[in-house]
């Protein structure tokens, strides 16, 4: 009977069922969460990470913006159909620099973790504007209002500069720079481009092009297909050895 | 001008021109509109205070005994919003589903596509539908049970339309284009700042309501309200954890990123449902069940075990969202073990809830509000053991990514959260408004049938639908070959698509007929009935 009374005392003092609810709550995350932020294993380190340029970036958040992850998945799981379909299953340095994650929860499209590089500028621009011109099964709702848009990359300095505060490694040069770097990937022929410093400060292999086909303008659209074709082209499979030694811890 | 009324008029002057002014230098347009709606908001309430009046005395409901008087204009307000919120958000529910039939439905307009469409689906049942029923029920509860009106209206009503605001910004901001793509908290920055301040506010007023208490011991419903209030609050405050780009604009970046993001994420997400969508709705059933069943909760002990091991147990259960992906297996198999311990305290619930219609049976013939009740514990059961099932690892290969998981949740959600909620607002309606019945008592069996209809519907549409596209996503040749393109799979989905959207009809159907039936109630019709039902179901004075 004791056990019975002593929860009396519980049901009788509501700071006392507050504060033993807020302990029992506070457990499960304090054990599954905390560890991930110093278990050294969680994140191996992988060569070829960096940092989104500012393109790359802007282009993300219109990802956000419009909800894309609500509808593909960004996480390629390791199993045969995944691999076979979408290419190496996902690891985790290669979401290291995603402030959110856009891992997602449902495929209602396919997965996009590997689309980099698997279409043509061409083929994402019409795409975007008519998804079942090229697909006729598909769902997607049209997105053509992003080649009308300019894309607004004011404040993008300020953007990198947040990055930084949650710890991204975007260096002074990187966000002093920022505005240029955008010009220079979406309109490498403008006259105050500067390609070669833009590739000097994210890697030889960031693409500069006119991604919507529209040298003039930067839009919404330049933005979102310079940041599809570099989905998962960060890390070069081709050297990763799966049965490595620190590959098989 | 007493000293209350200059505090307040000074707090909303302040909060008007600091709001205003952020509106004009805002960064983009988004944030000018929600300043500007904070400052509209605020001048209204500075320009109401000058008005002195005198607080009436509390609400005394006909339908109560005269000696106790309780806070009751404020849950009139909130049953209203709740069969508001309910049409609105199955509303939008049939137009997303349609959407992924007929995907002309997206005309190229950026507020009018499904991606921005889904969050005001989600918010609108989740927080507004959800929201609204859990904050009106409590504070109901909460007085009666403890014998004492909410300590203050003011907090009463600040939290009451406090959430409201919150809603409004919330949907403003998904058609608008501001989320910050965390499912089930999807608001930015400032709308998590606003929403923070309101809850801490509902914890004050439900906290002290309780301290106020006549009854010496605290009734399990409250237990139940309080674990959700106080958890709510832990997982909305430390997932949205994020740095804006500037306090002028409404974009933010979040604290985490990738592996710890996403786990922080179904953290808040699994607990979202656990909490938001459980234990505050097993706070609802702990009183309307047995008041409308006229009998007592049948095991205090199964109560006191079910809520300590369903809160505890529930917290753990996350990682079951992030199976096979880069987070490393020990938490995803800490996930899929405590998921599968969970199925026992939520049956514990279920029992609780179920067998307190012991010797009361006879009822579920006679009274539509307690079919509705006894379905949606019911569900609850169900979909408790499906939940546990889907979170074994093996079976979340096949059910993730696929319409297994939209099905899963929609059990769930129009089976137990609605009809739950359903049963409360047609307890609370004549009794709130002194009514001698509903308006009436067939509509609520049509409610019923329609719901159930629309909930088979819709949950056996999205079994074959998320299976089938899960095998045909893994099906090989025997070259080894995958069989069938990603096209192809979509294809298939199209039939399963349209029968999910009429079974949605059919439940925004039902929504509809009990917005006419409160409709009515409160304006005082009473529908001609015949029979035993609209007989047993009048509100006796209490």
């Amino acid at each position: 009977m004791s056990f019975w009374s002593q929860h009396d005392k519980i049901e009788r003092n509501a700071t006392l069922l507050l504060a033993l609810s807020l302990i029992v709550v506070s457990i499960g995350g304090v054990v599954e969460i905390a560890p991930l932020f110093y278990l050294q294993n969680t994140i191996e380190k992988v060569d070829g990470m960096r940092p989104y340029t500012p393109l790359e970036l802007a282009g993300r958040n219109i990802y956000i913006r419009e909800g894309c992850y609500l509808c593909h998945s960004q996480m390629i799981r390791p199993m045969r159909d995944e691999v076979e379909r979408y290419g190496h299953f996902s690891l985790a340095a290669e979401s290291m620099y995603d402030h959110p994650f856009q891992w997602g929860s449902k495929r209602t499209g396919p997965d996009l973790a590997r689309v980099g590089g698997k279409y043509s500028n061409e083929w994402h621009v019409q795409h975007l504007i008519h998804p079942q011109s090229l697909v006729p099964e598909s769902v997607m709702p049209r997105y053509s209002f992003l080649a009308r848009t300019p894309l607004d990359y004011r404040y993008i300095a300020d953007h990198l500069a947040t990055n930084v505060t949650v710890g991204v490694p975007y260096d002074e040069a990187m966000i002093a720079n920022a505005r240029v770097d955008v010009l220079s990937q979406a309109r490498p022929e403008a006259d105050i481009a500067d390609v070669d410093a833009l590739r000097e400060r994210y890697g030889e292999a960031v693409r500069a092009e006119a991604f919507d086909g529209d040298p003039a303008t930067i839009t919404e659209m330049d933005a979102l297909v310079a940041y599809l074709q570099m989905l998962g082209t960060l890390v070069d499979f081709s050297t990763y050895d799966p049965m490595a030694q620190e590959n098989l811890r | 001008m007493g000293k209350l009324q200059a505090a307040q008029l000074s707090l909303f002057g302040l909060v008007m021109v600091i709001a205003a002014a952020a509106a004009g230098r805002a960064h983009d347009q988004l944030f000018a509109i929600h300043m500007s709606m904070f400052a509209i908001a605020a001048a209204i309430l500075f320009f109401r205070s000058f008005r002195v009046r005198e607080l009436a005395p509390l609400g005394a409901g006909p339908g109560f005994a005269s000696e106790e008087r309780y806070e009751i204009t404020i849950v009139r307000f909130g049953v209203i919003m709740v069969v508001v919120w309910g049409v609105v958000g199955f509303l939008m529910g049939v137009l997303v589903a349609s959407q992924l039939a007929w995907p002309w439905l997206n005309p190229d307009l950026p507020w009018f596509t499904f991606g921005r469409l889904r969050p005001v689906h989600t918010s609108a049942v989740i927080f507004a539908f959800g929201g609204t029923a859990l904050i009106t029920t409590s504070l109901y509860v909460v007085q009666r049970t403890c014998g004492a009106p909410l300590i203050s209206r003011r907090l009463g009503w600040f939290v009451m339309l406090g959430y409201q605001f919150f809603i409004l910004l919330a949907a403003t901001s998904y058609v608008l284009g501001g989320s910050q793509s965390r499912e089930y908290a999807e608001p930015e920055w400032y709308i998590d700042l606003w929403l923070t301040i309101v809850w801490v506010a509902y914890l004050v007023l439900f906290l002290g309501t309780i301290m106020k208490r006549k009854e010496p011991h605290i009734y399990v419903a409250n237990w139940f309200y309080l674990a959700f209030i106080v958890t709510i609050a832990m997982l909305h405050v430390v997932n949205n954890l994020a740095v804006p780009v500037s306090f002028l604009g409404s974009k933010s970046y979040s604290a985490f990123s990738g592996v710890q993001d996403a786990l922080t994420q179904w953290w808040y997400g699994h607990n979202a449902v656990g909490f938001f969508l459980t234990a505050g709705f097993l706070g609802m059933m702990y009183y309307f069940v047995p008041k409308q069943a006229e009998r007592p909760v049948y095991s205090y002990r199964l109560s006191i075990v079910h809520f300590w091991s369903l809160i505890f147990l529930y917290i753990w259960a996350g990682p079951h969202h992030l199976h096979y992906t880069a987070l490393p297996n020990w938490a995803q198999t800490l996930g899929m073990v405590f998921s599968i311990m969970l199925w026992m305290p939520s049956w514990g619930g279920m029992i609780n809830g179920l067998m307190t219609l012991s010797g009361a049976w006879d009822k579920l013939r006679t009274d539509p509000i307690i079919r509705m009740m006894v379905a949606a514990v019911a569900f609850y059961g169900m979909s408790t053991f499906e939940g546990p099932l889907m979170a074994i690892r093996a079976v979340n290969s096949l059910s993730h990514y696929t319409d297994w998981t939209i099905g899963h949740v929609h059990s769930g959600a129009l089976g137990w959260v609605g009809m739950i909620s359903f049963g409360a607002v047609y307890y609370l309606t004549p009794r709130l408004w002194g009514r001698q019945r509903l308006y009436s008592i067939a509509m609520v069996s049509w409610h019923f049938w329609l719901a159930t209809g629309g909930i088979v519907l819709y949950a056996s549409a999205m079994w074959v639908s998320g299976i089938m596209q899960g095998l045909m996503w893994r099906e090989t040749n025997e070259l080894g070959f995958l069989v069938y393109s990603f096209a192809e799979t979509v294809e298939a989905m199209h039939p399963f698509y349209v029968i999910r959207m009429l079974g949605g009809v059919l439940y925004l159907l039902g929504g509809l007929v009990m917005a006419w039936n409160v409709y009515k109630t409160i304006k005082g019709d009473l529908r001609e009935e015949a029979g035993e039902a609209a007989g047993a179901l009048t509100v006796a004075a209490e």
